[in-house]
């Protein structure tokens, strides 16, 4: 019965998308109030529909109805109902329902916000949405359906794959999920621009908002993914240029350097072409992720499977590619006459390069990503790239999009002045300078660390001394203190302030990066009873082997004391996870952070139990912490960014 | 703002747009052929760079508590075959692998299984079933999988009498192929290609 409901609900939707792509075409022809109604409705009737469905799933994940076969291969009687309601995007079927679902909320949100706005625009941002929404739709009707029956009915599931029961599995599938949709947005906006040849700003300006939020969704999907590989994958890294994880950063590269671009045409109306470039391939990097993770063409630890659903994914993104890059070729005479730039030394030619940057990183890092398939094709050799590459080109480029993210937003714009340079610069450069050599002093020798946190230290420096100005005037004018000139400043000005936010949060995220890539420790030892370990300023001391049983598998748990520089500082508990429907172990690292490094124990293997011996693998990484802390920032930045605080408001809508 | 109103009529500005068009099709279409060709190839399989050159040595605590060194056995031809009791593939070819053992046991070959990631009961339990024979052992900490680079099973691997292997089988084997391709390692011939049977990933 359920998914009798789930799957008719489906097709419903579906019929409901196809109506919302009919409806604006007839509409252009006339009668275009009649037909935004229709398509209006479309929308919601998919809305309703897709919530149906999704809401229908739950419930058989909640009631363990085997009789659904995702059911029965993602859930157990024994799977607590946390993860039975995270079994929704626990593979592949769920998880396009997921998406299709976040989608259509997203779709639903701008129609009844722009109901009675942008009146020309709406009607194809609308069949933009439902175009996506159709091909979710019809992969989740046909190729790919979740409510599948199987008959007969097993008296128990398989289970969630193990790795997935943890608490991230509520936040980073949605999270990055969130980010990708939420790239539609700007994307259909763009899409309904060019098709009505209204090639303004007002689209920029309209989804500026949208932008900024699926980009943070983005960031955060990303970042915890990081945490998530950090804490449960157990082998102490947090990024391994996996192709997957290539995927899900991919688009945000683009995204990143459109939302700078954007500020650049909103000013001058300079580089159009070249924001809905920017904005097309952000949004099919998206498709392009999942097509990678569906269709197993590259190998990668994330792959969900392989089937028919990557070949029909490829076609959606051939036919995103080609519709939007093809209708801005055609569109591209709309798109001449506009100003050049100025002067090099300008905001905009940061902005420009920060672009160009942050593009060519796209670019190395795709070909780094689909390099083994290049090889194959020309050369017949499957040749896998690692992380060696990927951080031998990308650091020098991240690096420098660091120098310019202490240039950009202080530089004035069209053209700056030897004053302005020296009265914005002088002292911060300065102040980094002697920071870099006290470094050197203390003890960082290698030249990449040492620029790297040179640079680090010249973008806070830059954003300190142009706020302290900043409020130095405010007290000159108005007698403000720090604190109430700081509000006044960041109510004026919300973008520009929260915009510095988020970059001290990339800061300390940067921070946390290169340090642990610079710095960490590792080492492996078998430990007997009460011997131990070595390392850095800890001594971990063995204290024995501890079974136990858990819902869902059993457990093995090795104790170890830690003491740094001789003081206990408790017991940490690494342990292997044995799922009966598994087989083979699951690790299960623990760390303890502090603000200056972390300690972080897998339990790499053990001997009897009765032996009480153990193998276990010990790293010290340090600075981590604020790559979390980092996600914190501009997550705060974000909001100080996108909420409405009064004064700023007017600028747009 | 400025541009809206213009009018793209004329015929050299048509024929600019066809020329992006086509500059826009020349750039996505090798992209996406790439893609598609992705879909032709099997992205895991990758040709093992052990063909050839000397086998890792290693020791293995056997089942029935004595140990086994490959460094003892130079001289013999080995057949190496990694498995665990939880992998169909590897249950589909237990018969075959006892099979080929009792044709080639009184000549200079030794067989020996590598149990991974399995319990010892459970291991044990598949021996008895299948009747096997050849010394068996366990992969205690999973390191001779590591140096064979195995990331699936079964896998099987040929070593000729001075030690360097001859051939290395992916996924299920036959007991004609055991035997034709150990009586190829004894005479020292190193195979072209690395086999593939029926493949069941399970990492």
């Amino acid at each position: 019965m359920t998914a009798l409901i789930g799957h008719s609900a489906i097709v419903l939707a579906l019929l409901a998308a196809v109506v919302g792509i009919v409806a604006p075409i007839l509409g252009a022809r006339g009668q275009r109030e009649r037909y935004f109604e229709i398509t209006f409705v479309a929308i919601l009737g998919q809305f309703l529909f897709v919530t149906l469905a999704a809401l229908a799933l739950v419930y058989g994940l909640i009631a363990t109805d085997f009789s659904i076969r995702y059911v029965a291969f993602n859930t157990t009687r024994a799977t607590p109902i946390y993860y039975r309601i995270t079994g929704l995007w626990g593979a592949l079927e769920g998880s396009l329902l997921l998406w299709e679902w976040i989608l259509i909320i997203f779709s639903g949100l701008v129609a009844w916000i722009y109901r009675d706005r942008h009146k020309e625009l709406m009607p194809w941002v609308l069949l933009v949405f439902s175009i996506v929404s159709a091909f979710f739709l019809g992969v989740i009707a046909f190729a790919s359906n979740p409510f599948e029956t199987i008959s007969p009915v097993p008296p128990d599931g398989r289970g969630l794959n193990p790795l997935l029961e943890d608490a991230n599995m509520m936040t980073h599938p949605p999270l990055l999920y969130t980010g990708f949709v939420g790239l539609t947005v700007p994307f259909a906006f763009a899409i309904a621009a060019l098709i009505v040849g209204k090639l303004d700003e007002a689209w920029i300006v309209t989804t500026r908002r949208w932008t900024i939020t699926a980009w943070f969704f983005l960031t955060a999907g990303n970042l915890v993914g990081a945490w998530w590989s950090y804490h449960v994958l157990g082998w102490g890294g947090y990024w391994a240029w996996d192709p997957v994880e290539n995927a899900a950063f991919m688009p945000w590269l683009p995204a990143t350097a459109f939302l700078h671009s954007i500020q650049v045409q909103e000013r001058r109306h300079m580089l159009k072409v070249w924001n809905l470039s920017l904005i097309m391939l952000a949004f099919s990097l998206t498709i392009f992720g999942t097509f990678l993770t569906r269709s197993g063409v590259l190998s990668s630890i994330h792959a969900f499977s392989s089937g028919p659903v990557g070949m029909i994914f490829l076609f959606f993104l051939g036919f995103v590619l080609l519709g939007s890059f093809g209708l801005l070729a055609l569109r591209a005479d709309l798109l001449k006459g506009q100003p050049e730039l100025d002067s090099m030394v300008s905001r905009e030619s940061a902005f420009l390069l920060n672009n160009i940057v942050l593009v060519s990183a796209l670019f190395t890092i795709f070909l780094g990503t689909i390099f083994p398939l290049i090889s194959e094709a020309v050369a017949g050799v499957q040749v896998s790239v690692g992380a060696p590459y990927f951080n031998s080109v990308t650091v020098p480029l991240f690096l420098f999009m660091v120098f310019l993210m202490g240039i950009g937003p202080i530089i004035a714009w069209r053209r700056a002045s030897w004053d302005n340079l020296k009265r914005n610069f002088l002292w911060p450069a300065a102040a980094s300078l002697v920071f870099g050599v006290a470094l050197f002093f203390w003890k960082v020798r290698e030249f990449w660390p040492i620029l790297g946190f040179t640079l680090l230290a010249f973008v806070v420096a830059t954003i300190i001394y142009d706020t302290a100005l900043a409020l130095r005037a405010r007290k000159r004018i108005a007698g403000e203190g720090i604190v109430r000139g700081l509000i006044t400043l960041t109510r004026r000005n919300q973008r520009r302030y929260g915009g510095l936010v988020v970059h001290l949060g990339v800061v300390l995220i940067i921070l946390g990066i290169a340090a642990s890539m610079t710095y960490s420790l590792e080492r492996e030892a078998t430990l007997d009873l009460k011997q131990s370990l070595n390392i850095g300023e800890y001594r971990i001391q063995f204290e024995g082997l501890k079974p136990s049983r858990q819902p869902t598998h059993q457990r093995i748990e090795g104790s170890f004391r830690v003491f740094h520089r001789g003081e206990d500082e408790g017991v940490l508990s690494p342990a292997l996870k044995f799922f009966p429907t598994q087989q083979s172990p699951i690790g299960r690292a623990v760390h303890q952070s502090n603000y200056s490094e972390d300690i972080y124990l897998i339990l790499s293997g053990f001997s009897d139990l009765s032996s009480n011996r153990a193998t276990l693998k010990v790293l010290v990484r340090p600075l981590v912490v604020w790559m979390w802390i980092g996600g914190f920032v501009i997550f705060f930045g974000t909001l100080i960014c996108i909420c409405p605080m009064g004064k700023a408001r007017s600028q747009e809508d | 703002m400025e541009a809206q109103n213009t009018e793209p009529s004329t015929a050299t500005e048509n024929g600019g747009s066809i020329r992006r068009l086509i500059i826009t099709l020349l750039i996505i279409g090798p992209v996406l052929a790439l893609l598609a060709y992705g879909f032709t190839r099997d992205a895991r399989y990758i040709t093992s760079p052990l063909m050839a050159k000397p086998a890792v040595p290693f020791t293995i605590t056997l089942f029935d508590g004595k140990k086994l060194s490959l460094d003892d056995l130079k001289g013999k031809t080995v057949f190496l075959n990694f498995w665990a009791s939880w992998c169909p593939p590897c249950r589909a070819e237990a018969r075959d692998l006892e099979a080929a053992w009792q044709k080639v046991k009184d000549q200079n070959m030794v067989f020996i299984g590598v149990a991974l990631q399995d319990t010892d009961e459970a291991s044990r339990e598949f021996l008895k079933e299948f009747d096997v024979t050849y010394p068996n052992g366990k992969d205690e900490s999973g390191k001779i999988a590591v140096e064979y680079g195995t990331w699936g099973i079964p896998e099987s691997f040929f070593i000729d009498p001075q030690g360097r292997i001859t051939y290395k089988h992916v996924g299920g084997i036959r007991a004609s192929v055991v035997v034709a391709k150990i009586n190829e390692a004894a005479k020292g011939i190193v195979s072209a290609q690395e086999g593939k049977g029926d493949y069941q990933p399970v990492r």
